[in-house]
């Protein structure tokens, strides 16, 4: 069973990565030897089967809704590439 | 004889410690000359800072001579892979995105050792984010096996293994998501536990796949996995997958619990792939349990087949939706040369993430995208409820698994770096556990003729990491294989 066509150039796109050109010839062989690989899931018989998220018999943890104490705000930005007044810097995002 | 400093376990050291044989600051300064010594040729380290040991070592010293010391880890260094928090150190998941990242709090495990007097030291190698089975995706250079320089140290943690094999470290902390601890413990002949998932909180763990991150210790011997395990055990409100259940005293427990044990052997894991002298040390490390009164049982685990590609997916998807948070905005790498903040993002994760990282966040974007997802990550999830169906069916007859831990003894630095796929089957033994949320756990079984360490997996049950560790002790009461010690001096230096 092979696999579906891989649109490189989408999948960048969508995972914000900017590729150059023979990353993306390469990728997409690579990903494509995966696929053809995991392919082989289709023919698992899955009717009825609820998928597991994660292996803890764990539900639905609340913590309490009270204010503790956290970073200081040049804790919170020690790793800032850019900042100003207490605040990160970007590049502008609206005209 | 005698092991020198740097080789001792930590039960060794702590009784040293505590009948003031030695003082943490000569144990330490033990620890850093080693390191100075060997380093250079292991590459495990990323960094580190030997006053800020030196320091912890004074304080701890202070402690036991005004009777105040924290107990059985007091004084002793302890490496951490170099994606677990420690507050004022560099955190850098060994990639150019967190090259200059300074952790702002302790991870709960480095809260916890802090808590006991344990001494935080260095941060070791590993490959990218955790992406790999031999520390070769390192965005700062391969580490390399203690006992052959050229060849890989397994991997993800590929740096803690190695600098307990080569007496950089008493004990390390590394994480394990497919493989990880277990895998890289076995290329370097030392103990690795990869605890049940929930076991052990991941606060102040970099995320890869969460459903299947899970900390754990490397060590020389079983009892000091049961030490290590003692002090970082525990249910964290930090960490909502963090499981609320009794922690026993797994020392002691490892005393108490004596067998005989039945064993299964899943015929699934000793086929095709499986190198002829591993094979020949697993089944001897059979017949030893079997000689001990155990009975041996074979068993199928018959999903087995897809646990490699349920986890690619899982685990893509997980770290493609985690590593979204590396946007060149709050913290870590920023293009210099971007013009919006679309572009910001573009060229930041462009030039921040290595291949292999780049490749993962590909493939889990394209099994999330829409029209697939049902198709792939949802019927991967299911296939993952049928593998753990698998291992708990089979613990209704045994009481724990044994298999390889990896189908070969360490290969060849570059060998299989073109090639991801034979990368990723590197870890077809050891997927499941993460896959299950089970304790696994691998220590030494042999050598190979050349003289390279292989490891024996024993899986439990959901956290029956006692019985586990106890099964394991029974073994290594009557097997030297942990004692021997890579000759690293003998060895010229890999490029």
């Amino acid at each position: 069973m092979s696999a579906d066509k891989i649109d490189i150039n989408h999948l960048a796109k969508l995972a914000r990565i900017n590729l150059t050109e023979q990353e993306k010839e390469r990728f997409a062989a690579q990903l494509g030897d995966v696929l053809n690989y995991i392919a082989e899931l289709k023919e698992v018989d899955v009717t009825g089967i609820e998928p597991t998220a994660h292996a803890s018999p764990v539900y639905n943890v609340w913590a309490e809704d009270i204010a503790k104490p956290g970073l200081s705000v040049t804790e919170a930005l020690q790793n800032a590439p850019a900042q100003r007044d207490n605040m990160i810097v970007v590049p502008k995002v609206v005209e | 004889m005698s092991e020198p400093l740097h080789y001792k376990s930590v039960a060794e050291l702590s009784s040293e410690l505590s009948s003031k044989k030695i003082s943490s600051v000569e144990l330490t300064q033990a620890v850093i000359a080693r390191t100075k010594a060997v380093d250079a040729k292991v590459r495990a380290f990323n960094s580190f800072d030997e006053a800020d040991a030196l320091a912890q070592a004074k304080a701890s010293d202070e402690r036991r001579s005004s009777a105040k010391t924290l107990g059985v880890l007091d004084g002793i260094p302890i490496g951490f892979k170099d994606v677990i928090s420690v507050k004022g150190q560099p955190l850098t998941a060994s990639s150019n995105m967190l090259k200059n990242f300074v952790s702002p709090y302790d991870a709960t495990v480095t809260q916890k050792l802090k808590g006991v007097g344990a001494i935080s030291w260095g941060r070791l190698n590993l490959d990218e984010f955790a992406m790999g089975s031999s520390t070769e995706n390192s965005a700062f250079g391969q580490t390399h096996n203690p006992w052959d320089l050229e060849r890989v140290p397994g991997g993800s943690s590929g740096g803690s293994a190695a600098a307990l094999a080569a007496g950089e470290a008493p004990a390390t902390l590394g994480s394990d998501t497919g493989g990880s601890i277990r895998q890289p413990a076995a290329l370097c002949g030392v103990v690795g536990l990869k605890p049940t998932y929930g076991l052990i909180s991941r606060y102040g763990l970099i995320a890869f796949a969460s459903s299947l991150d899970q900390i754990g210790p490397f060590t020389r011997t079983v009892e000091d996995s049961a030490i290590l395990l003692n002090a970082i055990a525990g249910h964290d409100p930090m960490d909502s997958t963090s499981f609320k259940t009794e922690i026993p005293d797994y020392r002691a427990e490892l005393k108490k619990r004596k067998g005989p044990w039945k064993l299964g052997i899943p015929k699934e894991y000793f086929g095709e792939g499986l190198d002829p002298e591993v094979t020949k040390a697993v089944e001897d490390a059979v017949s030893f349990y079997k000689s001990k009164g155990c009975e041996i049982k074979e068993i199928s685990l018959p999903h087995t087949k897809y646990a490699v590609g349920v986890y690619y997916i899982i685990a893509t998807a997980e770290c493609s939706s985690n590593l979204a948070r590396y946007d060149g905005v709050r913290y870590g790498h920023r293009s210099k040369d971007a013009n919006d903040i679309l572009d910001l993002y573009f060229k930041s994760r462009a030039e921040g993430f290595g291949a292999e990282v780049k490749r993962r966040i590909i493939l889990g974007t394209y099994v999330l995208s829409s029209g697939y997802q049902d198709a792939y990550y949802v019927r991967a999830q299911k296939v993952r409820t049928l593998i753990r169906r698998d291992f708990l069916e089979a613990y209704k007859d045994v009481d724990a698994v044994i298999t390889p831990t990896s189908p070969t003894p360490a290969f060849k630095a570059g060998e299989k770096a073109a090639n991801p796929l034979a990368m990723y089957l590197c870890d077809v033994y050891t997927i499941g556990v993460n896959l299950a949320g089970l304790p696994g756990l691998s220590i030494p079984c042999g050598y190979s003729k050349s003289g390279l360490p292989i490891g024996l997996q024993l899986i439990g049950k959901p956290y029956g990491e006692s019985e586990l560790l106890s099964i394991a002790h029974s073994y290594e009461q009557e097997h030297t294989w942990g004692t021997r010690h890579p000759n690293i001096e003998a060895q010229k230096g890999a490029l």
